[in-house]
């Protein structure tokens, strides 16, 4: 790094292409004769595949299965609820991480729980359980059509809500606000452990071909990492001319930026938990979520008490942190993928623990310390979340 | 097996073009033939080397009942066995007259490890008596002196132990007489053909499920002295495969080695003649199997120790080991189903159809 720069030096290109000709030389010796020189795997082939999607029509279930194992599986016959089907697809052994669709001539009834036994050439069998058969809506605009009106109730409607709370925000004291943040606090620390959870269960379905619970961990250091970078980003642009409203907006985007994020995992859970028939829709989900959500327009507004934003603003503030959840669940709906689900779940993990990082230096006081009356905010957000997070059956 | 759900079975309506590819009739009659290979009921499909059926796709499933993909069949001359021609073989073995005018039976039988095609697509590591699962049927009539040479081509310990009368050192078990055949080893089992009836014998080293469940099993006839009345005889071992190994039920269950066999290729049989089953169930780690004829009755013979029917029925159960033989005459012309009325084995491959012809 610091030789003397007057010695002649072969140039650095060289260097590397040298050493990069060297790793691959050595690689290729070792692919050739290295794989050579062990043994084969004393054991039996290891067959896994995991049930991607599984869609019902009529006399039918189709599987989208991906091979989540190192050998390639070849699904030679299937048994339906202990009686053999007919299907069509799998024609082909599938390979490490290659995907195939079965369509299994199945005349299921409604409600009745079923279980596929794919029975492979060496006649290993893998099982995916249907919990309770339900007809999977067909991707009409009929049905998209619901989504986003789904999306709408649960996600933009309540933030929108939450945010009319501004006005009483303006007249309250600093203390207040002060709490109001605290509880914002709270309730994105509730919402991170509640999506964090459910990332990793989700992961788990996903079968860990892609990487199991490691999908939820990297979409979350993923998503803080670029949330940080937006953050410094709007910092450099906006750091001369207004001040510090224009700080509390930043920070209010971001937090929409991370419930947005948020939101678009728990819309993809969702649309996924109806088409497969699990979401009980109706007005106690609606309401709920209403109220779960409620606070998150809340934690947006918390930082803008002193702050002059435009009506467009706010608007906009709120399709940010609301609109993501129609995206999900429409997404949700139509892609129905555990392994996607946990890295959009770890996303917004990501995502609220960047805005936790932001907000928490707003939270002390006069003395620089964490007062009472903080502390207390911090619970009840907790509090709030696990109080109306009850409501929601989903 | 557990939780299974039934599914309503229409086969009856299967499309009459599949009966092309029924076996024909066996050619000769007596109870003792030998019946040549049925090579000519893959004549109507082309690809006679195949052996599988070809048959259209929407014949089973669905609604219309429990089919392997497609309805396809497996490939019976990779396995080296047919059920179809199975049915009807039964195995005299080499015969000569002692020195005090008793005939001596003689058979040679090998136990060898191979692989077999239970379902479409689908490989089996069985063991094997005579590469074939079940293993020949042994016939000789009561009195006879038998001599069994046992050749283990096997990479595993076995015995032949059969039911009958016979002394203790004859019996095929570990520890007694001759014990375990080890691996290229032989044993010739000599023993008088007593009592008269329908019998079976298996391998019985330990672990004693798995060596039965593999397929070391086989159907042992003693016919009483003066025989039985002429009939379409044919033999039916129900039996099971546990292609997971993990000993607990198993995931295709059959008559004479191959799931749905007689669905694809009915069996063939003349209406008003008798016709003579001998139902043997070896099938391991469920406790019952049983054996029911739609639309016809049958007389049954437990164990074909008595010459007169037990039971005049469609339905028997029997428990592993238990065996009886069955006489029917088919009045009228047409398919019957035949099958487990445990229904879940039926859907997991242990059904197949008789076919009545004009004589």
């Amino acid at each position: 790094m610091t030789s003397a720069p007057r010695t002649r030096r072969t140039p650095l290109w060289v260097l590397g292409a040298g050493a990069v000709a060297v790793i691959a030389a050595v690689l290729t010796a070792l692919a050739v004769f290295g794989g050579a020189a062990l043994p084969e795997r004393a054991g039996p082939p290891i067959e896994e595949l995991a049930v991607e999607r599984t869609v019902l029509t009529p006399g039918t279930i189709e599987l989208a299965l991906r091979n989540t194992g190192p050998d390639p599986v070849t699904v030679a016959q299937v048994f339906v609820n202990d009686s053999y089907v007919d299907f069509a697809g799998g024609d082909e052994p599938i390979g490490r991480l290659g995907t195939d669709t079965l369509r299994l001539a199945v005349p299921w009834m409604d409600g009745q729980p079923y279980t596929i036994s794919m029975m492979t050439s060496t006649g290993l069998v893998i099982e995916h359980v249907v919990p309770a058969a339900v007809a999977t809506p067909p991707p009409d605009p009929d049905f998209f059509g619901l989504m986003v009106l789904l999306g709408t109730y649960v996600g933009v409607i309540p933030v929108a809500l939450g945010m009319l709370l501004l006005p009483l925000l303006r007249r309250a004291s600093s203390t207040v606000v002060r709490v109001l943040l605290a509880l914002t606090v709270g309730l994105l620390a509730f919402l991170a452990v509640d999506a964090a959870a459910e990332g990793f269960e989700l992961a788990v379905l996903g079968g860990g071909a892609f990487g199991g619970a490691l999908l939820v961990l990297l979409g979350a250091a993923l998503a803080f990492v670029v949330l940080m970078a937006v953050d410094r980003w709007l910092a450099t642009r906006s750091a001369t001319p207004e001040g510090g409203s224009s700080s509390g907006m930043r920070l209010a985007a971001m937090i929409a930026i991370g419930i947005g994020l948020h939101n678009l995992g728990e819309g993809l859970a969702i649309g996924s938990a109806y088409a497969v028939g699990e979401l009980a829709l109706g007005t106690a989900l609606v309401v709920g979520f209403a109220l779960h959500n409620t606070t998150e327009g809340l934690a947006i507004v918390a930082p803008l008490s002193s702050a002059r934003p435009r009506p467009v603003a706010l608007v906009v503030l709120g399709l940010v942190a609301g609109a993501p959840a129609i995206l999900g669940a429409v997404v949700g709906a139509a892609v129905n993928n555990a392994a996607l689900a946990a890295v959009l779940f770890g996303v917004g993990v990501g995502a609220i623990l960047q805005v936790i990082v932001q907000i928490l230096p707003g939270l002390r006081g006069e003395g620089r310390t964490v007062d009472l009356p903080v502390l207390g905010g911090l619970a009840a957000g907790v509090a709030v979340m696990y109080l109306t997070g009850l409501l929601v059956a989903a | 097996m557990t939780g299974s759900i039934t599914t309503r079975r229409g086969f009856l309506t299967v499309a009459g073009g599949t009966a092309l590819t029924a076996l024909p009739l066996p050619a000769g009659q007596g109870p003792h033939d030998d019946h040549p290979p049925g090579g000519s009921s893959d004549g109507g499909q082309g690809g006679s080397g195949q052996g599988g059926s070809g048959h259209a796709p929407d014949a089973h499933g669905g609604i219309n009942g429990a089919t392997f993909r497609g309805g396809a069949g497996v490939d019976h001359t990779f396995n080296g066995f047919d059920p179809r021609t199975l049915l009807r073989e039964f195995d005299l073995g080499t015969t000569s007259t002692g020195p005090d005018g008793r005939t001596v039976r003689e058979w040679e039988i090998v136990a060898e490890d191979r692989e077999i095609e239970v379902a479409p697509g689908v490989r089996f590591p069985a063991w094997t008596f005579d590469g074939r699962v079940p293993g020949p049927t042994l016939r000789c009539t009561a009195g006879d002196l038998l001599r069994v040479r046992f050749v283990n081509r096997s990479e595993h310990p076995h015995t032949m132990h059969f039911h009958g009368i016979h002394p203790a050192d004859m019996d095929g078990v570990p520890m007694i007489g001759r014990g375990i055949i080890s691996p290229g080893e032989e044993f010739t089992y000599t023993f008088d053909a007593e009592p008269f009836g329908l019998h079976l014998y298996h391998c019985h080293v330990g672990p004693l499920a798995e060596h039965i469940a593999r397929g070391m099993y086989g159907t042992f006839i003693i016919d009483p002295p003066g025989g039985r009345p002429p009939a379409d005889e044919m033999v039916m071992v129900m039996h099971g495969y546990n292609t997971t190994f993990d000993g607990e039920g198993n995931q295709l269950y059959a008559v004479n080695g191959i799931p749905f066999v007689y669905m694809n290729d009915p069996i063939r049989v003349r209406r008003n003649e008798l016709v003579r089953i001998y139902l043997v169930n070896i099938l391991e780690y469920d406790p019952i199997n049983s054996f029911h004829l739609h639309a016809n009755f049958f007389d049954y013979y437990p164990t074909g120790t008595r010459l007169e029917s037990a039971e005049y029925t469609d339905t028997v159960v029997l428990g592993q080991g238990q065996r009886g033989i069955c006489e029917v005459r088919f009045p009228h012309l047409g398919k019957y189903m035949f099958h487990a009325h445990k229904t879940e084995f039926a859907d997991l491959g242990w059904m197949g159809l008789f076919e009545v012809v004009e004589p």
